[in-house]
């Protein structure tokens, strides 16, 4: 069974967690004892049917106040699928929420109510969703029970939200019509919807592609941890251990390791106790090599061949996470990048996109709470970054507060420059 | 469940992606702390967790200590297993003992037919992770086997009272975790999060992981309270109304005798257990985790105290 990640965005008032909780109960992934409470509850608010978005309820303070505080994380399989939702709240801190949500997406889903069509919310969460590398966007219309199930209604919010997540730089779009509350077109087909002929909701999960571009990008394997037993039966055993972050790796081929540049060759690779011939993007293994080099954590290995050079200057699209500071140019943050932690300051706050009207201002000057601003970092130790469109795992970066070691806020590769050959900055 | 079905885990993408992350996050531990502990329960979740961590160091052991906060009131079954598997891992366990804490005076035992020591374990945990100076505490906690867990970080901020505020936990992107904290607090930190209890079923099976017996379907002599069937022993109090009787039952959690309850089951081996957990009808802690009725956030609770 293969596994997709999606993240799912959109009000409370779009019926998101009804839409989840509707997925649940349709696919029968809901427990007895669940469904007991969640008819308590239900009846406790005077219902008279079932409330499916209690299914996603969370903490007590949530509850209270009728809102969602943070990313929760669900799951669901079917015999085609397992799947994990990362379920972002819209409206309270939706941007700091959104983006975490987004991080290890393969997909994102966007609810609309059929009533009201594209938002400036729909426009936000679209252009999240392309800011975190997300290809397929998928849009919900919601709540075609309101609107007669028309399909006129259907095709004109399908049109424009494809003007919407084209401009916005979303390379894939599908559009359903649904109704969370009735269950039309989620799980089972609807004759209200008799002229759709595309999938349902969940025939789409099952059968999209899930494309994983860091299969075909050039090799990567950011060194986390070094293996060595000094056991009576493995005295000289030397293994890097880590994730392939991005292409893969043979038994023999010819590496360098970043960012000091010794060569050697791939001598074995080893997962448990068992050699194995060749390792891909996502498989954490253990690298020996035919070479004692110097390679502890956060030494990054490509292909001998490969020209990429260390960066010490980057630039990236930040999104700021912090309530109690804010980032201004001159200070001293912590980044940590694949398995790399290092030093940096901010050398400047260069635009700031404004959430509204999805336009990059020029710089305020510094970046607050839930802001996105283009920010050129210098690093201490040159670091093997490649750009996030490029690659996401070695793209991404942290920031942390040297002082509170909180982390502050989440970086996207978008240029790459090393101070010494180019003097940049 | 067919032989085929179980013949499919072999080749299975989802558990094979399940398991490098686990893995990822174990190195993580290992590279960003000072010391780090595994907790251990004998549970089938922490069954994994040694295996995953089996694998990560290989061939080298793993770097971490073993604690178990053992309340005294556990199935002897799962103690005899634990010790076994300590030995053949060649690890160093830790036992925190809630029964010398009560000894010491440091924490109360509850009262009444109902007292349990489930919540008395919170305290020897804190005290174990002061005394040892542990910097990380590995647990088994998974996000779908309640709500509160749901929203639970992989790298679970605790201050340094031990506690889990979920208004104050760092932002986790990509896996891109953040070990870095002061003294005096410390990380909790969950590999399985993204699994579920049919996937650490799927995964023992694909392993041939040994699991206490208690899992699998055994006669027992148990009574009945709140709908739940609970085991005859010294330290569960029956009230004169409640008759006990033997029935064919297995665990689907382990916890403290006193409030981990059993459910009927005739699964004897793991195939026809992990046919029993596709088609159950109700959640695991639903089932069996008298911990859990008190209140809709009992766990939520708990962990805010700095419970597993």
């Amino acid at each position: 069974m293969d596994l997709l990640r999606f993240v799912t965005a959109g009000s409370v008032d779009d019926g998101k967690s009804t839409l989840i909780g509707r997925l649940f109960y349709d696919t029968r992934q809901v427990f007895e004892d669940t469904l007991a409470s969640i008819e308590r509850a239900s009846q406790a608010q005077g219902l008279e049917e079932l409330n499916l978005a209690l299914l996603t309820d969370g903490l007590r303070a949530e509850r209270e106040q009728g809102i969602t505080i943070d990313v929760a994380y669900r799951y669901f399989a079917t015999p085609r699928r397992k799947f994990i939702i990362a379920d972002a709240p819209g409206h309270v801190q939706y941007t700091r929420n959104m983006v975490t949500g987004a991080s290890t997406a393969q997909m994102a889903l966007i609810l609309v109510d059929a009533r009201k069509g594209v938002v400036e919310q729909t426009r936000r969460h679209t252009a999240l969703a392309a800011l975190l590398g997300i290809h397929h966007v998928v849009l919900c219309v919601n709540k075609m029970d309101l609107v007669g199930w028309s399909e006129t209604r259907f095709c004109q919010i399908e049109a424009e939200y494809r003007d919407v997540a084209v401009s916005l730089g979303v390379r894939a779009v599908t559009v359903l019509p649904l109704a969370a509350l009735t269950g039309a077109n989620v799980v089972h087909r609807a004759t209200e919807l008799d002229w759709y002929g595309g999938p349902t909701l969940l025939e789409f999960l099952e059968t999209a592609e899930v494309p994983n571009p860091a299969r075909q990008a050039p090799f990567r394997f950011p060194v986390q941890y070094v293996i060595r037993p000094h056991s009576r039966e493995f005295p000289d055993y030397r293994g890097y251990a880590g994730t392939v972050a991005a292409g893969s790796v043979r038994t023999g081929d010819a590496v360098r390791i970043l960012p000091l540049g010794a060569e050697s060759r791939v001598a074995g690779i080893d997962r448990f106790d068992e050699s194995i011939a060749a390792a891909f993007a996502g498989d954490a293994v253990t690298i020996r090599l035919a070479d004692e080099v110097d390679a502890g954590r956060g030494a990054m290995m490509v292909a001998a061949s490969d020209a990429v050079v260390p960066a010490d200057v980057i630039e990236a699209d930040v999104c700021w996470m912090s309530d109690d500071s804010t980032l201004v140019p001159g200070q001293q943050v912590l980044v940590k990048q694949t398995t790399r932690r290092t030093r940096a300051i901010v050398e400047r706050v260069i635009d700031r996109l404004d959430i509204s009207s999805l336009v990059r201002e020029p710089s305020p000057g510094h970046l607050s709470l839930n802001d996105i601003g283009r920010v050129r970092l210098r690093l201490m130790e040159p670091v093997v970054a490649d750009l996030y469109e490029s690659c996401r795992e070695t793209g991404a970066f942290i920031l942390i507060a040297p002082s509170t070691r909180h982390t502050t806020g989440a970086g996207m590769t978008r240029a790459v420059a090393s101070a010494a050959a180019a003097g940049a900055g | 469940m067919t032989e085929s079905a179980v013949m499919q885990v072999d080749h299975d993408p989802g558990l094979d992606l399940l398991e490098a992350e686990a893995v990822f996050i174990m190195r993580e531990v290992a590279a960003e702390f000072e010391r780090p502990a595994l907790l251990f329960s004998g549970g089938k979740d922490s069954v994994v967790l040694l295996r995953i961590a089996e694998k990560a160091f290989w061939p080298a052991r793993f770097p971490f200590t073993v604690l178990h906060v053992d309340t005294g009131h556990n199935f002897p079954e799962v103690i005899e297993f634990r010790d076994r598997r300590i030995a053949e891992l060649k690890a160093r366990l830790v036992v925190a003992s809630v029964q010398e804490a009560i000894d010491d005076g440091t924490v109360q035992e509850e009262r009444g037919p109902r007292a349990s020591r489930n919540r008395l374990q919170t305290p020897v945990l804190l005290a174990a992770i002061a005394r040892h100076q542990f910097d990380a505490a590995i647990g088994g906690a998974r996000r779908d086997e309640e709500k509160a867990r749901a929203k639970e970080r992989v790298f679970s901020f605790r201050d340094d009272f031990g506690q889990w505020d979920p208004r104050n936990q760092r932002p986790e992107l990509w896996n891109l975790y953040n070990g870095l904290h002061l003294r005096g607090e410390h990380m909790r930190v969950f590999p399985l999060s993204n699994w579920t209890e049919l996937d650490v079923w799927r995964y023992i099976a694909r392993e041939g992981l040994e699991i206490p017996s208690i899992y699998f379907a055994h006669e027992r002599e148990v009574f009945l309270r709140d709908g739940m069937l609970m085991a005859v022993s010294p330290y569960l109090k029956q009230l004169p109304h409640e008759r006990s009787f033997v029935e064919t039952v297995r665990y689907r959690t382990v916890g403290d005798m006193t409030c981990t309850a059993a459910v009927r089951s005739t699964a004897r081996t793991i195939e026809e257990v992990i046919a029993e957990v596709a088609t159950a009808r109700v959640t695991e802690r639903g089932a069996s985790r008298a911990d859990d009725q008190f209140s809709d956030a009992a766990m939520e609770d708990r962990k805010r105290e700095g419970y597993f």
